[in-house]
């Protein structure tokens, strides 16, 4: 019986081994799958999954092998994992990266090694300036660019003045430096605040309403979004002072958020109604195949990115030592993207879209979001200047 | 000053879920000498559960009232199951051992409820603002909190000062032997304790969730902020736990409601709003290095020689 | 304490040294140098937990704020490595120094304190530091600060090898260890464990029992203070993370968890958390509830660690 038994570990353990490079196109994908953010992750990984699936789980005709690491949203775990996929695993392509203190670790190892990385979710500035490499790229955007979208939405609305809050680490700064740079009227106040570890904003909200600001724009992903809303409501706030968002409402959080959420309005590069084809697809079998889970712009995100991925694989017939051939055909952004289409700019960033999204009640009475308008097209990020690729 | 009125009553509600939260551990502490970090974990069970039990009745009181009463149970259970063998143990036994009921309750919450969280809502008499003084705004729901952590301290400084188990408890923090001589049924007396702190965490838990949310790891920072308290208020002191506890309440809120304009009058603005989120959160640690330094066991030290 | 026969211990404790050794030639055969890199990581961490063992296992000191060195230790070189200054020469000795310093500082503060009291102290201080490094914006805040080219040696040894930055840390490792084994077994070793189970009495027969604590302290902290300057080399990165307070934790669970007061226990329980960690994520995302209740039962039925349970086999 033991015997059996390690002869069956043995059996697995040789089937768990790699297929010889060349066979398979492996993709290493590095998110947070423990911990409180690891829905984040997980919906990642179902969009990812579910493009495979629209692509038959083969890239030029060479099946794809995924191996899922969790970063723990840990800088030097994200790191580690990074170097075990590099090293060990020995993948074509590295995904993911929910974090931008995660990516700015990790980016030096799939950098030295040659390896692609693309960023299904983080935009740290210097990734698009002096870190910006021929081997990354970015299926996401730029910090400041949604934020900065938001501030040109409040100038086409009239507001005169504002009253910013966000957390303390660097793409909280990014965010509302991000509104500053667009924003025409005046900035009454600016509050950081303690990043994760605050929970509680009563202070800072007190301070909102004291200022006499006409608005508060807001930067809090994930429960924080929650948090926020949940005390701005019952401080009776929203009934006295309009809130902006960036990045603070989205299909994770809404379900917590609920009502409180209702009519407030935020930027984004992805919103499940676009109204093309592949998004239509997308949403429908994600919806189908993850009941009752809704897809997120972090999914849509790693949808792109397999999809780019794919792009570049078939560009080489499934050579994935054709580095340059790939690099080429990626700066092309020939792929069908959830959120109509994008180009690149020199540094790998996309130029894109930004549409204004709203929360409203379903006909069925469910809260979703819903795309109101376009802020602003074809944006591209500050920092491209920067950038030492041409 | 309608605004320092306001920041006073935010560090005072804040303060007060915090003596909650940490009356149970200096208790638990106190009396059977034992360091549970998986306090913080009661703190989150007591929030998933009222949570749940909220949704499933339809009632927040009912619910609530049912989610203290699992807490209660859960703590006991704990109790019995593992922390009664860790007693008179080496306290960095303890560390080691509810470090892994940490991990472990984090991930049987993911396995149970998913990783995604939870959300608590107020029924509506509760979400209105009131007014308490002309000008002054306040969230009904933080005046409940500050009137239901008033009277569960007053209940708790009545149990402890005025009833036969209170005296029980009195002595056992001061001398532990002591009680065992008297003949008392020390199991039963530990295990009561135990529920006890951990229904105290689970009420700060359900009362925190509707403000923030109900998230795996929830425990874990306050659990820190907790165990700052029970040391500069002097381990196994309720009182001192909650004269503590409303000092960090108010430095912390105080700190970041005002230490922004102080330094903007010294520094440039950009060069302020990045020192001050770091300096407010640091000014607990300060505070607490502050009094052991002057005071090596705390503002109320329980046992006196 | 005396083996009957064989101490089990010492055979684990030579186990250990030759696989250590041994390990970049198993890497280069299987060809697998993710062995190697994970274990570069794991030899660092066991240098960090020896030196907490000094004082925790040896001098009764509890430090909960240990991880504060390795970011002392991580930052003097990522700030110098940022400002230009890439030799190992110096910021080396800068990192030692600068955590030697911070450790007498708040040493000598905490050392008035005893127990639990002590405990929450250390913590607070390593806190702050958490904070500070936050607060440096000019060096990356929160997020970190990357490092473009690792400590430079003229030449003398290249740390961007993977198999000569192995050797290295493990150089300071076992430097680490017999540096122990000389404090402990010398006269101001026997005090500082004298210390530990009687103060008054130490003090009675006229030892100045906090300078004794405090230069032990030191000690500890800037042997600290080096695995952090070779942590930061590894990662090519440092950031706040290193400080906060759950990464003092995993230091005392690796401590106690290997078998404290022994000399090679922390090394031991460095290897077992970390592989553990990395084995079972690798198995199951829901690694945590399998590690945890495996920590309570490791506290409940092995007394003094997995050494200490190792040890117990050996004695009849």
């Amino acid at each position: 019986m033991r015997r059996a038994f390690w002869l069956a570990g043995a059996a697995a353990l040789a089937l768990a081994q790699p297929a010889a490079a060349g066979d398979t196109i492996k993709i290493g994908f590095v998110s947070t799958f423990s911990g409180p953010t690891a829905v984040i992750g997980k919906d990642m990984r179902n969009s990812f999954e579910l493009a495979l699936d629209h692509l038959g789980r083969k890239m030029a005709g060479k099946p794809v092998e995924v191996i899922y690491e969790d970063d723990q949203q840990k800088p030097d775990i994200g790191k580690q994992k990074t170097e075990k996929l590099v090293q060990s695993d020995h993948v074509d392509f590295i995904v993911g990266y929910i974090w931008s203190n995660v990516l700015l670790a990790s980016l030096k190892t799939a950098v030295d090694s040659q390896t692609f990385l693309i960023s299904a979710n983080a935009g740290p500035s210097q990734l698009a300036g002096e870190l910006c490499s021929p081997y990354v790229f970015s299926t996401s955007w730029q910090n400041d660019q949604t934020p900065a979208a938001m501030g040109l939405y409040m100038n086409q609305k009239g507001v005169k003045s504002v009253f910013l809050i966000g957390p303390n680490y660097a793409a909280g700064k990014d965010m509302l430096a991000g509104v500053k740079s667009t924003f025409k009227g005046q900035v009454l106040g600016e509050e950081y605040t303690v990043w994760p570890s605050q929970l509680d904003f009563s202070a800072e909200l007190t301070k909102a309403r004291n200022s006499k600001a006409e608005s508060i724009f807001v930067f809090y992903p994930g429960a924080a979004g929650v948090q926020f809303l949940n005390q701005y409501v019952q401080a009776g706030i929203k009934q006295q002072i309009p809130l902006y968002t960036a990045f603070t409402i989205d299909e994770l959080s809404l379900p917590l958020q609920k009502d409180n959420a209702l009519g407030v309005p935020g930027a984004q590069e992805w919103v499940h109604d676009l109204p093309n084809e592949q998004n239509k697809k997308f949403v429908e079998d994600y919806r189908k195949k993850y009941a009752p889970a809704r897809p997120t712009y972090y999914g849509a995100q790693a949808y792109d990115a397999a999809q780019l991925i794919n792009s570049a694989v078939v560009a080489v017939k499934g050579d994935t030592s054709k580095k340059d051939a790939m690099k080429a055909e990626m700066e092309k952004a020939d792929f069908k993207s959830l959120r109509g289409s994008f180009r690149y700019g020199n540094n790998h960033i996309p130029i894109q879209n930004f549409y204004l999204q709203d929360v409203v009640k379903d006909a069925d009475g469910q809260l979703s979001l819903k795309t109101v308008a376009t802020i602003v097209k074809d944006n591209q990020d500050n920092f491209h200047d920067k950038c030492p690729m041409k | 000053m309608l605004l320092v009125v306001e920041q006073f009553l935010n560090g005072l509600q804040f303060g007060l879920l915090l003596f909650l939260l940490a009356a149970g551990l200096t208790l638990v502490f106190g009396i059977m000498d034992l360091v549970n970090l998986a306090h913080g974990s009661l703190y989150m069970m007591g929030a998933y559960f009222a949570a749940t039990f909220v949704a499933w009745s339809g009632n927040f009181i009912i619910g609530i009232l049912l989610a203290l009463g699992a807490t209660l149970l859960l703590g006991i259970v704990l109790e019995v199951v593992a922390l009664r063998h860790l007693y008179g143990r080496d306290h960095l036994d303890h560390v080691l051992a509810t470090f892994g009921l940490i991990l472990f309750f984090n991930d049987l919450v993911r396995l149970v409820w998913g990783p995604a969280g939870l959300a608590l809502p107020l029924p509506g008499w509760l979400t209105v603002p009131v007014q308490i003084i002309p000008g002054v705004f306040y969230p009904a729901y933080r005046l409940a909190i500050i009137s239901v952590a008033l009277a569960v301290a007053l209940m708790l400084y009545i149990v402890v000062m005025r009833t036969r188990l209170g005296m029980l408890i009195r002595a056992g923090a001061s001398n532990r032997e002591m009680i065992g001589a008297l003949g008392i049924n020390i199991k039963l007396l530990y295990t009561l304790v135990f529920g006890l702190g951990a229904a105290l965490a689970g009420l700060a838990g359900l009362m925190e969730a509707p403000i923030l949310t109900v998230q795996i790891g929830m425990g874990e920072n306050i659990l820190i902020l907790a165990f700052v308290i029970i040391v500069i208020g002097g381990i196994g002191s309720i009182r001192g736990a909650f004269v503590a506890a409303i000092l960090v309440g108010m430095i912390d809120t105080l700190g970041r409601a005002f230490l922004p304009d102080l330094l903007r009058g010294v520094l440039s603005s950009a060069a302020a709003s990045t020192a001050a989120p770091a300096l407010s959160s640091m000014l607990i640690y300060l505070l607490m290095a502050i009094v052991l330094v002057a005071r090596p066991e705390g503002l109320f030290p329980a046992s006196r020689r | 304490m005396k083996p009957s026969s064989v101490d089990y211990r010492n055979v684990v404790a030579a186990l250990v040294v030759v696989g250590l050794l041994a390990l970049p030639l198993f890497s280069q055969l299987t060809g697998n140098f993710f062995v190697l890199t994970l274990f570069t990581r794991i030899v660092i961490f066991s240098l960090a937990a020896v030196s907490l063992n000094l004082i925790m296992g040896y001098g009764g000191m509890m430090s909960f704020g240990h991880a504060a060195y390795l970011g002392i230790g991580g930052y003097a070189v990522g700030i110098l490595a940022a400002e230009g200054i890439g030799s190992g020469f110096i910021q080396w000795p800068v990192a030692l120094a600068a955590s030697a310093l911070f450790a007498l500082v708040i040493g000598a503060l905490s050392l008035r304190t005893r127990g639990v009291y002590f405990i929450m102290i250390t913590l607070a201080f390593a806190q702050m530091a958490y904070y500070v490094a936050s607060g440096l914006s000019r060096y990356g805040g929160d997020d970190g600060l990357t490092i473009y080219k690792r400590s430079g040696f003229a030449g003398l040894i290249n740390l961007s090898n993977r198999v000569e930055f192995y050797y290295l840390c493990l150089f300071c490792l076992f430097g680490g260890v017999f540096l122990v084994w000389r404090i402990v077994n010398s006269r101001f070793g026997l005090v500082v464990q004298g210390l530990r189970s009687n103060e008054q009495r130490m003090q009675a027969i006229g030892f100045p029992a906090k300078r004794y604590q405090l230069v032990c302290f030191v000690i500890s902290g800037t042997m600290c203070g080096l695995a952090g300057a070779l942590l930061a080399n590894n990662t090519d990165f440092i950031s706040p993370a290193v400080m906060y307070w759950t990464r003092s934790g995993d230091l005392m669970v690796m401590v106690i968890l290997g078998g404290m007061g022994s000399l090679f226990g922390p090394v031991v329980g460095a290897i077992v958390y970390l592989v553990l960690e990395e084995f079972l994520s690798q198995v199951t995302e829901y690694w945590a509830m399998i590690m945890g209740p495996l920590l309570l039962l490791i506290v409940l039925f092995g007394r003094g660690g997995i050494l200490g349970l190792i040890g117990s086999f050996s004695r009849d």
